[in-house]
């Protein structure tokens, strides 16, 4: 894995639509050969990243570059480079699965015979074989976001988007699409992941990027950037709701201000130290707190959220924040 | 062999994927020599014609009003428009053919659209492949489809009793003056396709548009029996032109005016429509 040259180079990207300013102003330096992590709530402005890095829209202001060759002045060899897998399965559901990919394989310049021979291949590594001849109109969610991936990869992109690739997949599909990601890095390709799940950048990225509401707020290792936000959260839920003023106070003491959920009984707290959360918790019975259930694991997005930018992960757009805390009163 | 992946950790470096079949099929393919833009459209015509096997009741669908016309008014008008069934029934298939084709062409936006919206289309865009081959492959596969529409029409003239004096060849030069045409107008809804938002919006704009110009034009009636207004229109209603030159060919005359007109209506439409369908799908984000 060499990280000589970057395989992405973005220096102040723009893209509004209207008076939303989906991108605004993000830079990113990603290595060749790397996983890189672009995480984000809904709306931060990742699909709208890749549609420009992958050539579909032209940004506004700013530069993109893909191993070096620019994403508007060179787009026809960025696209000889790179594989996007949208956000929406992008199959052809008047297509059966296998035809699906063949059409790919063709349109890629593979010859017939090597076009059907990939296609199978693929068919028979994402389990479609048995429903290869079946319409993808008919296909599960889970399947065609399998047939999606084995069509961005019928021949091996040096640069691989991955916009939400888990998303709505069970558990089994989702380590899948894991290996995946990992077996292509371990081939040598760059891969742009976008994701809202911190425990997947966790288990796939080299480095990740925060961005929020069309800005990089953070960038680093996954390492660095839990330890920005505090190891790990102790998650408690209360019994009774009412209790959760006093509980809260308790925490406070013991270890950090906690974060209050929307969910009325329950509060989380960074903290990176069973032992101390322990104390928490004794302090916490002590008082008389009820607790149905605690437990210690990694910081979720939204408490990344609430550290880096110290406001809860939300949807709306870069200028209304003032009103929404006015309301919620 | 080992295949129970205990939850992954971190990726270590090198060995770390879990599943063997996963990774054949991950086996490193080399990208071949990019295909030549015919090759690419011609790629893309073959998947407009797996359409019309896979589903074939959209086509059915656009043929099935034109039939009932052509059996319909054959019977019920024909006594009383052209004072004989026979009579109206040569007058009508060939400009039922035209309207038949005519709306077929709508389904050309109609499927644009629905690419657009299943993304679809941005995974043709971010190939490495001529922007134009995706719209001119879909365009020839959709020849086909015009193609079928006409002959379902022709076949239900000639179960009906239709005998043409131009024969198999006046037939054949009508066919492919309005498949042709169809060709020119598909671009014009392949813009509106690019433009609109849903499939089912391109499919009611184009049809609100075309049923005022099909029945407005002399595809039913006569140009002789309708009100001046209304005559001075249909009279240059392209359409009407084309159904005119539809029942020449047909009859074994050949009306070079009608023929001709056609022909430039059809090129200007695709001359002014065909770069714009391209500079939109091209553009649109
Ligand atoms: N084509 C478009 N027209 C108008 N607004 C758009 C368009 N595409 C995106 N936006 C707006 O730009 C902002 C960023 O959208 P984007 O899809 O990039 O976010 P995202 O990070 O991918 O979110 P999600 O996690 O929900 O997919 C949003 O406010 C969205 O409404
Ligand atoms: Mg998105």
């Amino acid at each position: 894995m060499t990280g000589a040259d970057p395989a992405i180079e973005v220096d102040g990207l723009v893209k509004t639509f209207g008076r939303t300013r989906a991108v605004d102003g993000v830079d990113l330096r990603v290595p060749g050969g790397s996983v890189y992590g672009v995480l984000g709530p809904n709306g931060a402005g990742k699909t709208t990243t890749i549609r420009v890095l992958a050539t579909l829209i032209r940004p506004d202001a700013g530069s993109a570059r893909v191993f070096g060759h620019d994403v508007v002045g060179e787009a026809d060899t960025v696209r000889g480079l790179i594989s996007l897998t949208g956000q929406l399965a992008s199959v052809d559901e008047d297509l059966a699965g296998r035809e699906n990919l063949v059409l790919i394989a063709r349109l890629l310049g593979l010859s017939r015979k090597r076009a059907r021979e990939r296609a199978d291949e693929l068919l028979e590594a994402f389990g479609l074989t048995e429903a290869a001849g079946r319409l993808a109109k008919n296909y599960s969610g889970g399947m065609r976001r399998r047939l999606d991936l084995a069509a961005s990869i019928v021949v091996t992109p040096e640069l691989m988007f991955l916009d939400e690739p888990t998303t709505g997949l069970d558990p089994r599909s989702r380590n899948q699409v894991w290996d995946i990601v990992r077996s292509l890095r371990t081939g040598g390709s760059t891969i742009l992941l976008c994701t809202q799940d911190l425990d997947e950048a966790d288990q796939l990225a080299d480095r990740i990027a925060v961005i929020d509401r069309g800005r990089v707020i953070a960038e680093g290792t996954p390492g660095r950037l839990k330890a920005s936000v505090g190891a790990g959260a102790l998650r408690v839920r209360l019994i009774d709701p009412d209790q959760r003023p006093r509980a809260a106070e308790i925490v406070e003491r013991v270890l950090a201000e906690p974060h209050l959920d929307a969910d009325p009984a329950s509060l989380a707290v960074s903290c990176d130290d069973p032992d101390r959360a322990t104390e928490a918790l004794s302090a916490l019975s002590a008082a008389g707190v009820q607790i149905a259930d605690f437990a210690l694991g990694q910081p979720s997005l939204d408490e990344v959220f609430l550290a880096l930018t110290g406001r809860p992960a939300d949807e709306g757009p870069a200028d209304d924040g003032e009103d929404r805390a006015g309301t919620a009163a | 062999m080992s295949t129970e992946s205990a939850q992954s950790p971190p990726p270590a470096e090198g060995a770390d994927v879990v599943d063997p079949t996963l990774v054949a099929g991950l086996s490193r393919t080399e990208r071949p020599r990019r295909p030549n833009p015919v090759s690419a459209s011609l790629t893309f015509a073959w998947r407009g014609m797996l359409k019309i096997r896979h589903v074939p009741e959209q086509l059915l669908d656009v043929t099935i009003t034109p039939v009932l016309f052509v059996v319909m008014f054959t019977y019920l008008l024909g006594g009383a428009v052209a004072g004989s069934t026979g009579e109206y029934r040569d007058f009508l298939v060939p400009g039922v053919l035209v309207m038949s084709v005519l709306f077929t062409t709508v389904y050309s936006g109609v499927a644009l659209n629905t690419d657009l919206t299943k993304g679809v289309v941005d995974r043709f865009r971010s190939l490495p492949i001529a922007r134009s081959a995706p719209l001119v492959g879909s365009v020839l596969g959709d020849t086909v489809r015009y193609f079928i529409a006409g002959v379902v029409i022709i076949v239900v003239g000639l179960v009906l009793g239709f005998r043409p004096d131009g024969g198999v060849e006046g037939v054949a030069a009508a066919l492919g003056l309005v498949i042709l045409f169809a060709f020119g107008l598909s671009w014009v809804f392949m813009t509106v396709g690019l433009l609109l938002r849903t499939p089912s919006a391109v499919m009611n704009a184009g049809f609100m548009a075309l049923f005022p110009i099909t029945f407005l034009s002399n595809v039913f009636v006569e140009v002789d029996t309708l009100p001046p207004v209304l005559k001075a229109f249909v009279e240059i209603n392209p359409v009407s032109i084309l159904a005119t030159a539809s029942r020449g060919l047909m009859a074994g005359d050949a009306p070079t005016t009608e023929i001709l007109i056609s022909l430039a209506v059809t090129a200007g439409l695709t001359l002014v429509f065909a770069p714009l369908t391209v500079r939109l799908y091209r553009t649109r984000g």
